[in-house]
């Protein structure tokens, strides 16, 4: 019960009769005005706003008042949210994306060990039915991921897959796989994405090509799991059976 | 002679603002604004001009509202502490017209604080812009006054009292943008709780003044005021004001001194 007495005020308010008429009345009237005032006002309508040019990367530095991490994950959530604003819905394929990318760009040389932007590049702005915006958003991945090779391999392993299988470009995927075969060395870069490369110089009938690829893998020493050389072995066993069996 | 009254206590509680040395805080921050605007000048690759005046307006219209709201707060409290409103309420004064001067007091430093504020903006945007920014801003700030007051009557504390401030000034200002998500959610739904959380922020407006549209920085940057745009604002302040003035009185009237 002390506790409940703490609540209540130090002195007792008077009766509402000891308030004038007058005041009651103004009050009853200003609530009743703004009321109506608000009635009358047309309701808001919603417009959507552009993505606007990224700015200096020292502004950011500057307004991040020293903690350019915290502003980078705040920008990135900002940004994701950017097709969601109060009342519109943009579609991702409206955005532009040299401002997408000049953002996402500017959020990765303030946390330059961020996940997030790449990810959001190579998984969703990648994924709008537009190939032209594809192509420009998973090349910006692949130019970012020379940065940081062992931590982005990731999204140019994404990239490949989707290289390969949504715009069936063989070639771009094969540079794509090369490029984390070749630059991502690190020990927590997984078999399947070394040896890609691989299979789709096998998909693009380039055998001779596959198999050079597989015996460098083996040889370079950087395959050390028992089970990938062995997987690895068989691999070139057969594509060397395969252009036996081609040859004329 | 009613006037008189009132006017007596409106000058009083204006000479005690500058004896408090606020005017000379003022003066300086706007100084301040106004170096730091030049900085983000030199920093913006593009638009430095559109960059200075808007980051410049920003700062000074948050300034001038957190300043006139904590100094109309505090210098009630010290009336209360200082037994300034038994004192005053002693005399043959009606409690309105105790009202009505501090309201007045606080109402003519808030309207040369603005007054200041756009003092410094002329280097960036035309007069008659300013001057619209400027009556804007006048206005929201008397809003800010009469609610400081209110909430000091109701709650009796300042950090209270400045926090119910600062929350309704940030929810006046946002809640157009509420209204707008509220009625547009991501997943279209026509749930129950999707209606009623539609009728709670509409309930919301309904009570809250459109700050929104007061004091906007598009008039600056972009030249873009004109009366037609303050005409609704006008009236709005003085509506809100009348409802505040009659919650403010209603609490006064039955304070037990």
């Amino acid at each position: 019960m002390k506790v409940l007495k703490l609540w209540q005020p130090q002195t007792r308010a008077r009766s509402v009769k000891f308030v004038p008429v007058p005041v009651l009345v103004l009050l009853a009237a200003g609530l009743a005005a703004q009321v109506i005032w608000h009635g009358t006002r047309a309701p808001p309508s919603a417009t959507a706003s552009d993505l606007p040019v990224p700015p200096d990367l020292d502004a950011l530095r500057l307004s991040s008042l020293g903690d350019p991490v915290a502003t980078a994950k705040m920008l990135m959530l900002w940004l994701q949210a950017h097709d969601n604003q109060p009342g519109v819905s943009i579609p991702f394929r409206k955005l532009p994306y040299d401002r997408l990318a000049g953002w996402l760009e500017r959020i990765l040389e303030l946390d330059p060990r961020g996940q997030y932007p790449l990810l959001a590049a190579s998984r969703i702005y990648a994924a709008v039915n537009d190939e032209e915006k594809q192509r420009f958003i998973l090349d910006f991945v692949y130019r970012k991921f020379f940065e940081d090779p062992n931590r982005r391999w990731p999204w140019l392993a994404h990239a490949a897959i989707v290289a390969k299988h949504r715009f069936d470009d063989l070639p771009l995927a094969l540079t794509y796989a090369r490029a984390v075969s070749n630059h991502a060395t690190g020990p927590d870069v997984p078999n399947w994405a070394r040896d890609m490369p691989v299979v789709i110089l096998e998909d693009m009938g380039e055998l001779e090509a596959a198999t050079v690829m597989a015996g460098y893998l083996l040889e370079s020493g950087r395959v050390t799991a028992p089970h990938e050389r062995r997987y690895l072995m068989q691999k070139l066993e057969e594509l060397e059976r395969r252009q036996v069996g081609a040859a004329p | 002679m009613r006037n008189s009254k009132i006017s007596i206590i409106a000058f009083y509680t204006f000479l005690e603002a500058t004896r408090n040395r606020l005017v000379w805080l003022v003066v300086g921050f706007v100084v301040i604004g106004f170096g730091l605007s030049q900085f983000v000048a030199e920093i913006a690759i593009a638009e430095s001009a559109s960059f200075q005046s808007s980051f410049l307006a920003a700062v000074l219209r948050f300034f001038a509202v957190f300043t006139i709201a904590l100094f109309v707060i505090s210098s009630m409290v010290r009336e209360f502490d200082d037994k300034g409103l038994e004192l005053v309420l002693s005399l043959p004064i009606p409690r309105y017209h105790y009202f009505l001067g501090k309201l007045l007091g606080f109402s003519v430093l808030a309207i040369m604080t603005a007054l200041f504020c756009g003092l410094v903006l002329l280097v960036h945007a035309p007069p008659a812009q300013v001057a619209f920014w400027v009556f804007s801003l006048s206005c929201e700030l008397l809003i800010i006054t009469a609610l400081s007051l209110l909430c000091l009557f109701t709650l009796h504390q300042v950090t209270l009292a400045l926090s119910a401030v600062m929350a309704f000034y940030l929810l006046s200002r946002s809640i157009e943008a509420m209204q707008l998500m509220a009625h547009n959610p991501i997943i279209d739904s026509d749930s129950l709780t999707q209606r009623i959380i539609e009728g709670f922020v509409d309930g919301v407006a309904y009570l809250l003044p459109d700050l929104a549209r007061f004091t906007s920085t598009d008039w600056l940057v972009y030249h873009t005021g004109s009366w037609e745009e303050l005409a609704p604002l006008v009236v709005q302040s003085a509506v809100y004001l009348a409802l505040l003035t009659g919650a403010a009185l209603f609490d006064l009237y039955r304070k037990n001194l």
